[in-house]
């Protein structure tokens, strides 16, 4: 099973889901992710999605425990890129991430993190 | 290039000799699940569907195969394109042979999951396509055969 890999650039993460991904690599993310948190205490989690072509309620679904995981450990996590085709697709499966934070590219949730920094 | 109408077919396909416009897809592990995937969005690209509609059908494929092999222990994907009149459309039939469910009803209803799902799967697949049928037979199995018309 190949990992997704988690990247720390700065204080924060970047995580980048390649073109199709198996559901024990989802899985495995999250116990990943939340143990990359506290190894460098990051606050913020950017959670690349861009190349992700097909979300199904499965991913879907954790991509919300995700955040909501991340939230507990005291990071955010911003979901980036989803294409507009996964979003239709994802709000017709009756899936909305509400509570789920997000942006359109890395630069723009970068903008938002900065945002945050300053408060 | 004109094509005979798909014939009606009986709902519950026995994979015999595959046709050449139909597909077979085994159902075992996670990675079939991806291999499904891929093979419904190579034939809706080849249909020329839009991107949003290859987005809903490999969605759609994507739950119903998690589905079979999830809880139905396994089983098979055929994908074929459907030629109704002047339109066209992907068929994809997807069969297990595990326990069946009990309460079909229950089963579409959007939240109801008896695993650690949201249950969003099969209301939310039926969401996705235009044609949606399901068939169960408890300690049988299940099939559900779903098409998009491009």
């Amino acid at each position: 099973m190949d990992r997704i890999p988690i990247i720390k650039i700065g204080k924060y993460l970047l995580v980048t889901v390649q073109t199709d991904v198996q559901d024990n690599a989802a899985l495995a993310l999250q116990e990943d992710l939340g143990n990359r948190i506290i190894a460098t205490r990051a606050r913020l989690v950017l959670f690349d999605i861009s190349s992700l072509q097909v979300v199904d309620s499965f991913i879907g679904r954790l991509i919300g425990e995700i955040a909501g995981i991340s939230r507990l450990l005291d990071a955010e996590v911003i979901v980036v890129g989803m294409q507009p085709a996964v979003a239709i697709t994802l709000v017709e499966l009756g899936l909305t991430l509400s509570g789920v934070r997000t942006a359109l590219n890395v630069e723009s949730a970068l903008a938002m993190a900065g945002i945050r920094d300053q408060v | 290039m004109s094509r005979a109408p798909w014939p009606w077919r009986e709902f519950v396909i026995r994979s015999e000799a595959a046709a050449p416009e139909r597909l077979t897809v085994a159902l075992r592990t996670q990675e079939d699940v991806v291999v499904l995937r891929h093979r419904v969005r190579e034939q809706a690209v080849g249909l020329s569907f839009s991107l949003l509609d290859q987005t809903k059908i490999v969605t759609a494929a994507s739950e119903l195969g998690r589905n079979a092999v999830t809880y139905g222990g396994g089983g098979e994907a055929i994908i074929e394109a459907s030629h109704n009149g002047s339109r066209i459309g992907l068929v994809l039939t997807v069969i297990d042979h595990g326990p069946g469910i009990a309460n079909v009803e229950d089963a579409m209803r959007a939240g109801f999951s008896t695993g650690s799902g949201l249950g969003l799967g099969l209301s939310g697949t039926r969401r996705l396509v235009d044609e949606f049928e399901l068939r169960s037979e408890v300690g049988q199995g299940t099939v559900v055969r779903i098409v998009r018309w491009k």
